[in-house]
């Protein structure tokens, strides 16, 4: 497992790592490296030159300003599993980032590696989805800001443009009335998502007033629940009104693997859809 | 002073490991060391038409790189040979390197040297080989179907032997008059090892000496020097120093004799210098010795009272590309005969076909045929159960070898010593809380969701390898005694040298136990020393659950004749006759008067001082045993494993894990727990989660760790054991071994129970690892949904 050779050079601002990608041809960056380094180490990745990120202070933390919740890019995941912030106004997103690896990986890996890297089986991006969250990007043109729905364009690929830096993720602060649920079918192998269900719901009484539901895992790209939601909007959110709107979801071109096929995969989608919004629901006050 | 054997002490090895202060071969540097890497092939099974090293040659830092024909140039032997012969085996030649073939994805056709790692890395791309593909044969029963590719020239059809053990007239006859029969076909999914510290060598060979020096990760240093010095690299014995460091794990993957160390060794021969070579976890994955891989046909006889009358299992079995050291006795000599289980079953017939396959060779892996035995017999014995109606403690209940059957000769060579089976399976059934969970399962399975299933596994096992007379008369290539020599120094304490080496099982603790005890000394008195052939004078190493029944009673007889030495210096130094001498308590006493003793210390100073000494004594105190066990060892037990299934994704849940095991004596019961606990991690991991894959292609889908399913400790649960203690009969501590128990029982006490759950909807067997899908794909196939 040794990569092959590479230039390492540090940035200590955002601009300084902009003007880096833009002066070294075929750079990564690198924040955590629990994505990049084993890819390097099995050769996947052969990047000429590796740009460190990982002490560009701006990037780091999670903060609450009116309504909505801004993590810095490099905020790692046992942060965000652990935020009291995250906790009382966006829980889904904390109960993700738990699910994330193993402690090591927790405890290197940043919320901007995750999503740059924007593999199928994480399990942030289906959570960022359902919560409409929004990815800002900094590059040599300015700072723009991309719904998380349309920053992952592909596998392993996104919206990020040459010289572009994930600067934070925002997210809408939620009720605490409302509820949440992280469901993940792990790949007993790699820990990843097979399939990982992302939920959550606010109540008008025993009826459905807004909800968001994404899926891990099943797609190149995070599988929307968004046709589900609207299915139950404004209707009684019961059992079999949550079955019916999940067994209604067919995936097009749901991944397949040596563990598991695309047909099963499928099949994950509507349970685990069906469980995580029945979680939800009984974890909100009406 | 108070009895240590059979507490729990603290393991002695830890504090080095837990601080770093362990020394793998992988953190040993020499002066002038250089780093190989080798190159290896893509393919499974393709000739090799041109080997282009120029490039390479050129790159920086590379100092050299060779092929097979540089290993023919120098006159090296280069061969890798097989260390247990079977009547009509096949042996094809297993060159280091591949010259006109590669058989599988990973067989070595290179190797570059260079001042780094990295610069070998790099210069290893630059080896250019041109091969020319040809079909590849993964399958071990499709690999002797008469239509596959042939892979070497002297296995027609592929077959590496054709091998049979019991009575295959009298199995006719029994299932000719059975009430019942039973068949399953089943598949013993292919696993790989994966110690937690990948292989590794470092060769220091000396122009001026002639010698070698190889610090390597070995389970059996004098074995692999004996395998490594003719046949591979030509250097006589004693010019060959192998040593163990510290290694990290091994589960038989350690045992054999690999092409990496020999290539590593001929290049240091040929540059005179230091040369490392250590593994990447992707060549553990790609050639590493797998183990198991039999696809079976297995089926049971029973009469109208639920008695097993014959047994017939019919197995085609994996042995990879090459001959691994010991591939061919594991799915014969150590299946074939534990196919009686704990069971008197009057007819046994077995066969087994050994087949070359374009895939990683496989060889012993905990448990070594054991398991597969296992496997086979309590999965028959599972659908016996519900085919007669009698439920799964009475069908094993009833054909039990009855506890005053011992010794009791089994049909298939096997003489089982001792053995109690019974109380095992009530401490198992007590412990579950059996009659109440058969009525949770009843409500359960009243309802659509969740289930409850319960599996057994009574399993036994043969182990402490073993008498060598009778492992020659099968084939085995070397003795299976070990060696310990027992000195003491003139202090008073202790320096043990035994052949069994350590990788990971506490013997410096629980071989120091057995010193402290007899000797009457703090076990810190007591030092082991294992794992070199450069100052233990021989062994035959750790494997087979074999080092406390072999290599402990070695200590032990040592210890023995240390007293016997001593008693005669104390009778000296006392005036009285040796055989009046008494030693306890740490002195040495005249029998029927207490008051005249003379302590540990001062006769041990006396035989090294011999100042007042009896004339016909030899100074010194030092003792060397060779003991050959008189027969195998036999441990058993039975384990109860609860699960849940959800029909609705097919997804297994432990619910509950009881181990009752007899394992005879116990020297140290927290290690003993941990063994059990090592095992069962691992067996139940076969059962759910591991299993490795190759495509028709011969490509290895399950090439790392994101995609083989190793079991990480939140896939496990608290485990529940206990013990019954029935010693073995033969040797003088009682124990019969531990290491592998936990993956012999517990694959088919997992499968059992989800094959319990999923009874509802009559289905009888899905082969291992049980991953989801395959459960909900076979619950969709019912069509009882």
């Amino acid at each position: 497992m040794y990569p092959a050779k590479f230039e390492y050079v540090r940035a200590s601002s955002v601009a300084e790592a902009i003007g880096l990608l833009g002066q070294h041809e075929d750079a990564k960056l690198i924040a955590g490296g629990h994505s990049l380094i084993p890819m390097m180490k099995l050769r996947l990745a052969q990047p000429a030159t590796v740009i460190d990120i990982g002490g560009i202070a701006e990037l780091k933390g999670i903060a609450k300003n009116g309504n909505t919740v801004r993590i810095g890019s490099l905020t790692r995941h046992v942060e965000i599993a652990s935020s009291k912030v995250l906790h009382q106004h966006c829980p889904l997103l904390a109960e993700a980032a738990a699910e994330i690896g193993d402690a090591q990986v927790r405890n290197r890996g940043t919320i901007g590696g995750n999503i740059a890297h924007a593999d199928p089986g994480s399990d942030l991006p289906a959570a960022l989805c359902a919560l409409g969250a929004t990815i800002h990007l900094r590059g040599p043109a300015g700072e723009r800001a991309v719904a998380a729905t349309d920053f992952f364009v592909d596998l392993l690929t996104t919206d990020l443009g040459a010289g572009e830096v994930v600067v934070a993720v925002e997210v809408e602060a939620l009720s605490e009335k409302s509820g949440s649920c992280y469901l993940k079918f792990e790949n007993p192998a790699s820990g990843y998502a097979v399939v990982g269900a992302a939920a959550w719901v606010a109540l008008d009484g025993k009826r459905l007033a807004h909800g968001g539901l994404a899926w891990n895992g099943v797609t190149a790209t995070p599988l929307s629940g968004a046709a589900v939601i609207k299915a139950l909007t404004g209707n009684e959110f019961t059992d079999a009104a949550i079955e019916a709107a999940c067994a209604a979801v067919e995936p097009t071109d749901p991944l397949g693997d040596v563990y598991a096929s695309g047909e099963y995969r499928a099949h994950l989608t509507q349970v685990y859809g069906r469980r995580a919004l029945q979680a939800a629901r009984d974890r909100a006050k009406p | 002073m108070a009895r240590i054997l059979g507490t729990s002490i603290k393991r002695r090895e830890d504090p080095a490991l837990i601080t770093g202060r362990g020394k793998y071969t992988d953190d040993l540097k020499l002066q002038g060391m250089l780093h190989a890497v080798i190159v290896r092939s893509p393919h499974a099974h393709a000739t090799i038409k041109k080997i282009d090293t120029a490039a390479a040659k050129a790159a920086p830092g590379v100092v050299a790189v060779y092929t097979a024909a540089d290993v023919a140039k120098a006159g090296t032997p280069g061969m890798i040979p097989v260390g247990w012969l079977l009547p009509n085996l096949k042996i094809p030649p297993h060159p280091m390197l591949a010259s006109e073939k590669v058989r599988y994805v990973g067989d070595g056709v290179a190797v570059v040297v260079a001042e780094d790692r990295y610069q070998a890395r790099d210069a290893a791309d630059l080896v250019l080989v041109d091969y020319e593909p040809l079909t590849a044969a993964t399958d071990p029963k499709k690999a002797v179907d008469g239509t596959a590719a042939q892979i070497h020239a002297e296995a027609e059809n592929n077959i590496a032997f054709d091998w049979e053990i019991g009575d295959a007239a009298a199995v006719t006859a029994a299932f000719a008059s059975a009430a019942k029969t039973i068949e399953l076909d089943l598949r013993n999914n292919r696993l790989i090892p994966h110690a937690i510290e990948p292989r590794a060598v470092l060769a220091d060979f000396n122009s001026a000496k002639g010698d070698i020096t190889i610090w390597m990760t070995t389970q059996n240093p004098h074995v692999h020097r004996l395998l490594m010095c003719m046949a591979s690299i030509g250097l006589p014995e004693h010019k060959v120093r192998v040593i163990a460091p510290e290694v990290g794990g091994g589960f038989g993957s350690k045992i054999h004799h690999y092409p990496d160390e020999t290539i590593t060794a001929f290049c240091s021969m040929q540059l005179d210098r230091p040369v490392e070579w250590a593994a990447t976890r992707t060549e553990t994955n790609l050639t590493d010795a797998h183990g198991r891989d039999h696809v079976t046909k297995a089926e049971l006889a029973l009469d109208a009272n639920g008695k097993i009358t014959g047994l017939r299992v019919n197995t085609y079995a994996a042995m990879g590309s090459y001959l691994s050291t010991f591939a061919p006795a594991v799915p014969t000599y150590l299946y074939g005969t534990l196919l009686s289980g704990q069971y008197t079953i009057p007819a046994i017939h077995c066969r087994v076909i050994g087949a070359f396959t374009n895939t990683s060779p496989v060889d012993a892996y905990r448990g070594a045929g054991r398991p597969e035995a296992t496997f086979v017999v309590e999965r028959l014995l599972h659908l016996a159960g519900e085919a007669t109606g009698l439920g799964q403690a009475e069908i094993r209940r009833r054909n039990f070898i009855p506890a005053d059957a011992f010794p009791f000769q089994t049909q298939v060579a096997l003489a089982y010593d001792s053995g109690n089976y019974a109380p095992a399976l009530d401490r198992a059934l007590e412990m579950v809380g059996y009659d109440q969970l058969r009525r949770d399962q009843e409500i359960r399975r009243k309802g659509k969701g969740k289930q409850i299933g319960i599996g057994f596994s009574s399993f036994i096992e043969a182990c402490g390898l073993a008498p060598s007379a009778v492992v020659g008369s099968l084939g085995a290539q070397a003795g299976q005694w070990e060696s310990a020599e027992v000195r003491v120094n003139p202090t008073g304490s202790v320096s043990v040298y035994t052949g069994s080496s350590s990788h990971g099982q506490g013997h410096e603790t629980t071989f120091s136990q057995i010193v402290a005890e007899k000797l009457d000394l703090d076990v810190s008195q007591v030092d082991v020393i294992h794992g070199d052939t450069g100052s233990v004078q021989f062994g035959m190493g750790t494997y087979g659950s074999r080092s406390a029944a072999v290599g402990g009673s070695a200590i032990w007889k040592s210890v023995d004749k240390i007293i016997e030495k001593a008693k005669k210096i104390a009778a000296h130094l006392l005036e009285a006759a040796a055989e009046d001498i008494e030693f306890g308590g740490g002195k040495f006493t005249v029998k029927g008067a207490p008051d005249r003793g003379v302590a540990w210390g001062d006769v041990v100073l006396q035989a090294y001082l011999a100042h007042n000494y009896p004339a016909d004594l030899e100074p010194g105190l030092t003792a060397t045993t060779f003991y050959d066990p008189a027969n195998f060892t036999y441990p058993f037990g039975t384990h109860i494993c609860v699960v849940e299934v959800d029909p609705e994704t097919g997804t297994t849940k432990l619910l509950r894990y009881i181990a009752v095991d007899d394992v005879g004596n116990v020297i140290n019961p927290m290690i003993v727990d941990g063994q059990v606990h090592g095992g069962l991690a691992q067996g139940i991991g076969q059962a759910l989660w591991e299993g490795a894959v190759y495509d028709d292609g011969g490509q290895l889908l399950t090439g790392s760790l994101m995609d083989y399913a190793l079991p990480k400790i939140h896939n496990h649960i608290p485990f529940e054991l206990d013990r019954t203690v029935t010693p073995c009969p033969h040797n003088p501590l009682g124990v019969k071994g531990v290491g592998e128990a936990g993956a012999i029982a517990s694959p088919p006490a997992v499968v059992n129970a989800v094959m319990d759950a999923l009874q509802p909807w009559g289905i009888r067997h899905i082969d291992m690892p049980l991953a989801a899908e395959k459960v909900w794909r076979a619950i969709a196939a019912s069509g009882r949904v």
